[in-house]
């Protein structure tokens, strides 16, 4: 199946190693793989604080740059920003047109997970990892997307990998965008509890489909000099140790 | 005692963080309410069922609620009540006023209601010398402390049994103790002698039925059918998002409502009360009032999105989902509705200006929604909030700090949307940001920024504060791509 990357602007500057690890893994399980160089951001952080004439010229230029392409599906590494593509139609409430381009975008757009099991009914995607490991469900991948098991299947399905389920596994770790830097004492007491159920977890890495989380979660365990690391989904199936 | 306003909702929230008797109050809400919740629904066959089916109601009241309120008023009048409508807060209180006047009436009971919390009722009646009391145990507690209610079923969750003690040493006189039974009792004893002598008794509803006239309402401790039934005279005050259509569809909401609400079953008490007393021997008031509020619930009528705010019947399984409200419990946010369904209504209610933090105070991460039971999109109703807020706020600088915070939010989100909006830019943009990042990064990533980078970077300053932040990578994905990934 050809696939159109929607590699989100988070990864492509912050944590590349994270679209790279997707593109090994998409290919492994038998995709061709292409990216549009245009691409940058889908606009939801303008979205979510209230920018809604901002995130529609972010949401015209994704629809227009993906509709370019022949690929069968987007995939993108978070449930997040596949979250905003979903909602892109909301921000044309007076034009059909752009609706309906919206939503045709929007029914071929998958999270990473979701896609390898849904679409492609694939939960071995080859993958080894000797360790401890713990999901944490993204908020938006669960809640806007439904994905709760498939992650986990994929996670379980990894050779060597311990899966471990941590308490409050399906409760926010504070970030919410622009809510971390408004109201960052309320967002750091929530990721406090986070961190808690990690460390009674005692486990090598915390797991998670969205790379906001894993900087907020990662960042508090670097404060604190702890030794868990941080994964997303896609670095582990990308092992092959 | 001094109000917190939700105007200053960042100082709110940090004082309540730092509140470490609120936090072990606060901990019992997520463990105790949320698993019996969680066990309660298990008991429903077909929960999501219901939730639909309630939706379905509320939505079918709300697009025909003039018809609907005109039935109710008919009908309640046939049963012998006096129907009342009031316009605001204002009206309403006169309205109870004039006739606790007219009466001549003195002993003034009260029973849990948040509507009268809304028009802040008590203080009042209290303006004009009255003394009414209030009979739920938790709004007993916090009418003693001169407090508000912190949640809407459970308004003294903020206080420790502790704290509950001490409070009845000072203003009832008891000798201290830690004995629950006995603090109730004390409560019961005191209560109990003003239900004696009480002439008018003031009461909300959870449910006004249209085809009846009836009145529902839910309760643990009897006080509320004993309000409503010992004095001559009862007032009910209701917002008029309250009508169901028929008896029969009480069926679906007391399946949900107390689940939702306190993870029971079944409320210990459930009163339906229609009209006056028919015969001179039956119990029960002879003269029933009926206040229909309208404050501000006909704007949120008037738009589909924000309709459906009035879906709402007050459960609580909002507040007690949510991490935010777990971190800071419900007086932080300064309105009688705190929590994700107060960050909706309050802007609604008291306008936008007076509440314009409300809306942002979640992380959007659903679990409101999630518990529900009526389906209220309360992130889309954020959402909804917060674009009306970026809009209102375009025009310019002004002499108040916060708009002048967001003045430079709009410019940054401005920049963000014609920098990232490009390629090219957005390239250039990435590059002058890894510039930057070689002059505050050590080791890989930014540690606690000092008091110059925040004041110039202030959400640099806010995430570092407990967080490190990540530094952009050597080579960008977009980069990597063309270096080889691409043809691998």
């Amino acid at each position: 199946m050809k696939v159109s990357l929607f590699v989100t602007c988070l990864v492509d500057q912050l944590f590349p190693t994270v679209g790279v690890s997707m593109v090994e893994v998409l290919r492994r399980v038998g995709c061709e793989v292409v990216f549009d160089e245009r691409q940058t951001c889908c606009g939801q952080p303008a979205f979510n604080t209230g920018y809604r004439h901002e995130a529609q010229k972010f949401a015209k230029r994704f629809i227009e740059i993906f509709e370019d392409s022949d690929a069968e599906a987007i995939v993108a590494p978070s449930g997040s920003c596949t979250a905003m593509v979903k909602h892109f139609h909301e921000l044309f409430p007076d034009d059909k047109t752009w609706r309906e381009r919206a939503d045709k975008i929007a029914a071929k757009t998958y999270e990473l997970a979701g896609f390898l099991v849904n679409v492609l009914n694939k939960v071995d995607v080859g993958a080894s990892a000797s360790g401890r490991f713990t999901w944490h469900d993204a908020c938006h991948g669960l809640r806007e997307l439904g994905l709760r098991n498939e992650p986990r299947l994929l996670l379980k399905n990894v050779k060597e990998l311990e899966f471990i389920e941590m308490s409050n596994a399906d409760v926010c770790c504070g970030f919410g965008g622009t809510f971390s830097v408004k109201y960052p004492e309320i967002s750091a007491g929530i990721l406090d509890n986070k961190i808690e159920a990690i460390e009674k977890a005692n486990i090598d890495a915390v797991v998670s489909g969205d790379a906001s989380c894993l900087m907020q979660i990662g960042g508090r365990l670097s404060r604190l000099g702890l030794k868990t690391k941080t994964m997303h989904l896609a670095e582990v199936l990308a092992l092959q140790q | 005692m001094e109000r917190m306003t939700s105007e200053t909702f960042d100082q709110n929230a940090r004082a309540a963080l730092n509140d470490a008797m609120l936090h072990q109050a606060l901990r019992r809400l997520a463990d105790t309410f949320g698993d019996k919740r969680k066990k309660a629904i298990a008991t429903v066959a077909d929960w999501e069922g219901l939730r639909t089916g309630a939706r379905a109601i509320k939505d079918d009241v709300l697009l025909h609620l003039d018809t609907y309120l005109e039935q109710f008023a008919t009908n309640a009048e046939r049963a012998g009540a006096k129907v009342h409508w009031a316009r605001d807060g204002a009206e309403a209180c006169d309205l109870v006023l004039n006739i606790v006047k007219t009466r001549g009436a003195t002993n003034i009971v009260k029973s849990k209601s948040m509507v009268t919390e809304e028009i802040h009722l008590n203080r009042a009646l209290e303006d004009e010398g009255l003394d009414p009391v209030e009979t739920d145990l938790g709004e007993w507690i916090i009418q003693l402390a001169d407090e508000t209610p912190s949640h809407i079923v459970v308004p003294a969750i903020h206080k420790t049994k502790g704290q509950i003690a001490d409070l009845f040493v000072e203003k009832v006189g008891i000798e201290k103790t830690d004995d629950v039974d006995e603090l109730t009792y004390t409560a019961r004893r005191f209560l109990r002698e003003r239900f004696a002598k009480t002439e008018i008794g003031i009461s909300g509803a959870n449910f006004c039925v249209a085809e009846t006239g009836s009145l529902l309402i839910l309760e643990n401790e009897g006080n509320i059918r004993l309000t409503t039934s010992l004095p001559k005279t009862h007032i009910a005050v209701v917002g008029i998002e309250k009508i169901v259509p028929r008896l029969t569809d009480l069926d679906v909401f007391l399946k949900l409502l107390p689940r939702s609400g306190t993870g029971q079953n079944l409320t210990a008490y459930q009163s339906i009360i229609t009209g006056v007393k028919q015969n001179a021997d039956d119990e029960g008031p002879e003269e029933v009032h009926i206040i229909l509020l309208d404050n501000g619930r006909s704007r949120m009528l008037a738009h589909p999105v924000t309709r459906q705010s009035l879906a709402c019947i007050r459960c609580g399984a909002c507040l007690n989902a949510c991490p935010v409200y777990q971190q800071i419990g419900g007086h932080a946010y300064g309105s009688v509705y705190p929590g994700p369904i107060g960050a909706v209504i309050t802007p609604q209610l008291i306008g936008l200006s007076k509440a314009k933090q409300l809306p942002y105070a979640s992380s959007l991460c659903g679990a409101c929604r999630e518990v529900c039971p009526v389906k209220i999109d309360i992130p889309e109703l954020l959402l909804h909030l917060r674009a009306e807020i970026t809009d209102g706020s375009a025009n310019g600088i002004s002499a108040d700090t916060s708009t002048r915070k967001k003045f430079g939010e709009s410019l940054a989100f401005r920049l963000y949307g014609y920098l990232w909006a490009g390629e090219a830019r957005y390239r250039f943009g990435m590059k002058a940001a890894r510039l930057f990042q070689t002059l505050v990064a050590r080791r890989g990533k930014i540690g606690k920024a000092g008091k110059l980078l925040s004041a110039l970077v202030p959400p640099l300053g806010a995430w570092t504060a407990r967080r490190d932040a990540p530094t952009a990578a050597g080579k960008s994905f977009r980069e990597q791509w063309r270096d080889g990934l691409e043809d691998k």
